[in-house]
């Protein structure tokens, strides 16, 4: 506790300075990725929600129209919206773990072990 | 005549098994107790639960008996528009997953208020995140302890207000008692206790209902639709509660965008993230939520037309409790009298553990935020007094909520949950989306958001139809709105985060450019290497 509590209020533990680790190319790098996924996927998530709300709120007999036997229009594309949250999900994860977390992992090493 | 006699059920049994209910996880809190010292036990559970225990725990959070009674309800008597809901609901998880989770969970200690004022002047910017942490806990607190009182009606055949009112106070005491001695690991025990009993009792009559329609949903649908009569074929698609007007088709589009931000923004959500030892594991807890919660909401889809189908909307409505009796009637016509105990317990049991992770919220947030940090500076050394300070805290947002939940049962104040949510889409996510991913980002465009998003939230909903002015009903010579026969609304929607939202956003801008402060470039820095890598995160307590 102790440790961690010092880590927190002062520089980082090692010798590089928080800002010389937030210019390393490896640190940008890093950044690029996280940034480079998460944001196209956000904006991708709430437009297909928001197309639903839409389409939900303006477009009722189109949600309305029968697909096969008592299932709508509107029933499928509400589902597809749990699928697509599922498959997000499971997206992120797969490149959160191979593509994010061996580099931070790598450079949280660095600025933890280094110095000591 | 209340729902018990309706169906059939015994309100001894429901009483019974609640009460089994109360025991083990009485005495689960106790054995949880024995490592509570420090306040990272007290506020954060040693940060030593595993990524699929919080996850349990998150859905077990999220879950209130507003989602489980109230989107089933809403399902079988407004069909598609019930569903809409839970999509809002889940789909809002995303962003706590992409955005919000991990990076919380390596910069702050303990509440939303630390990520916040990171990089900021500490005492106006926690001051102000601890205010909107307050108001979102107090507004959910109140509702949700507002419905015990209704549930109770409705489950334990306790018709008199006195009766109710004995009730609130004992499940507010309970709740006391939970925060108390097991600070946020007993809680966190009672939250995944209660997930898993819920989504398993809805899972088994999930299956049920599926199975009395052949695995067919296309035929429960059409029973559903050929039971409800004439317009019944409107439940199958939307527009049925939203549909009415220009205005209600607006406050639907309102709603939707509150709910799919809100959740990120919820404080007692936030604040489970850091009760998992690493980013991974947060990352890992929001997995288990958004599959578990998403699940759960697919069986109530199914559980709701079931209701309609098998109850039959009339049934619904006209039994105490109205839409919220769907789902324990379906019970009752199911499983008869046991399966009726069951799920009443567990509905009941959903409102105790709610509570219980509000108050230690709300009650972490005044200690850590306010008195630490505020009043002593950040320089009270003295962690034990800190704990202290929450406890005496928790003390009295429950005798709080106690007195709220008795004062406002029976009013109309359902409003209060997406109040919550539009305050927690309004003033809370704008300026978490801002602190982590906007450089520029100061002390004066935080203000500014948390401010501006909460007092344009609660103002437009003073002034909205909610509170005053909607048309009196004919049969029941009632309004809609919370209060009678005065009319003082300007602002046409039920909703304010259509206006709110973009409102906060604006404002953390204007306010970061129009002001002459710089950012702190070292601070931003610090907290861009520790979000992304996790360096110097607080690390798990051993034991």
């Amino acid at each position: 506790m102790s440790t961690t509590e010092r880590a927190a209020e002062s520089g980082p533990p090692g010798t590089a300075t928080w800002a010389e680790v937030q210019a390393d190319p490896r640190f940008r790098e890093l950044r690029r990725r996280l940034r480079g996924f998460v944001f196209p996927m956000t904006a991708l998530f709430l437009g297909w929600y928001l197309l639903y709300v839409l389409l939900a709120d303006y477009a009722h007999e189109f949600m309305s129209m029968r697909v096969v036997g008592n299932i709508t229009v509107g029933l499928v594309l509400g589902l597809l919206q749990f699928v697509s949250t599922f498959v997000i999900t499971t997206l992120y994860v797969r490149y959160a773990n191979r593509r994010l977390d061996p580099l931070a992992d790598e450079i949280r090493g660095e600025i933890e072990g280094g110095g000591r | 005549m209340t729902l018990a006699q309706a169906a059939g059920g015994s309100p001894a049994l429901n009483l019974g098994i609640f009460a089994v209910f109360v025991a083990i996880t009485l005495v689960v809190v106790f054995r949880a107790s024995r490592n509570t010292r420090t306040a990272a036990d007290y506020y954060a559970a040693g940060r030593a639960f595993t990524g699929p225990q919080n996850g349990v725990a998150i859905s077990g959070d999220y879950l209130s008996a507003a989602s489980f009674l109230g989107i089933a309800g809403a399902i079988a008597i407004n069909g598609y528009d019930g569903f809409l809901y839970s999509i809002g609901f889940l789909v809002a998880w995303l962003v706590a997953l992409l955005l919000v989770a991990e990076l919380l969970r390596n910069t702050g200690k303990y509440t939303m208020a630390d990520v916040l004022s990171f990089r900021m002047r500490q005492r106006p910017v926690r001051t102000a995140a601890a205010t909107s942490t307050l108001a979102v806990s107090f507004f959910y607190l109140l509702a949700q302890m507002a419905g015990a009182g209704g549930l109770v009606a409705l489950l334990l055949d306790v018709e008199d207000k006195g009766g109710q009112a004995i009730v609130i106070a004992v499940v507010g005491l309970l709740m006391i008692l939970y925060v108390l001695i097991g600070g946020m690991k007993g809680t966190t025990w009672v939250q995944i206790i209660k997930a898993v009993l819920l989504i398993s009792g809805a899972a088994v009559m999930t299956l049920w209902v599926l199975g009395k329609f052949g695995l067919n949903l296309s035929t429960l649908l059409g029973e559903a639709v050929s039971r409800s009569g004439d317009g019944g074929d409107g439940l199958l698609g939307p527009g049925k509660r939203y549909g009415l007007s220009e205005a209600s088709k607006l406050d639907f589009l309102s709603l939707s965008l509150a709910l799919v931000l809100g959740t990120a923004g919820l404080p007692h959500i936030l604040m489970r993230f850091y009760t998992v030892p690493t980013a991974k594991e947060a990352r890992r807890s929001v997995v288990w939520a958004i599959w578990l919660i998403g699940i759960f909401y697919l069986f109530t889809l199914v559980l709701g037309y079931g209701a309609a189908a098998l109850v039959g909307p009339e049934a619904i409505k006209t039994a105490p409790g109205g839409a919220n009796s769907a789902a324990p009637l379906l019970a009752a016509e199911l499983g008869g009298t046991l399966l009726l105990g069951f799920i009443s317990a567990v509905a009941f049991a959903t409102i105790l553990a709610v509570v219980a992770g509000l108050t230690i919220t709300a009650s972490a947030s005044f200690a850590h935020d306010i008195y630490a940090n505020v009043i002593k500076r950040g320089a009270a050394d003295d962690k034990a007094q800190e704990v202290r300070v929450a406890r005496i805290t928790a003390v009295v947002i429950g005798a709080l909520s106690i007195l709220g939940g008795i004062l406002a049962n029976g009013q109309n104040v359902a409003f209060l949950v997406a109040l919550a949510f539009a305050v927690a889409a309004s003033a809370n996510l704008p300026t978490i989306l801002y602190s982590l991913f906007w450089k520029r980002f100061n002390t004066r465009g935080a203000l500014w958001s948390i401010y501006g998003g909460l007092a344009s939230t609660v103002v437009l909903i003073v002034f909205s139809p909610v509170v005053s002015g909607k048309p009196v009903d004919e049969t029941t010579g009632r309004s809609a709105s919370m209060l009678q026969g005065v009319d003082f609304h300007w602002f046409p929607l039920d909703n304010p985060g259509i206006v709110s939202i973009p409102l906060s956003f604006l404002l953390g801008y204007l306010g970061t450019v129009l002001s002459r402060d710089k950012a702190d470039e070292g601070k931003y820095a610090e907290m861009e290497v520790r979000s992304l890598t996790g360096a110097g995160a607080e690390k798990a307590v051993a034991h």
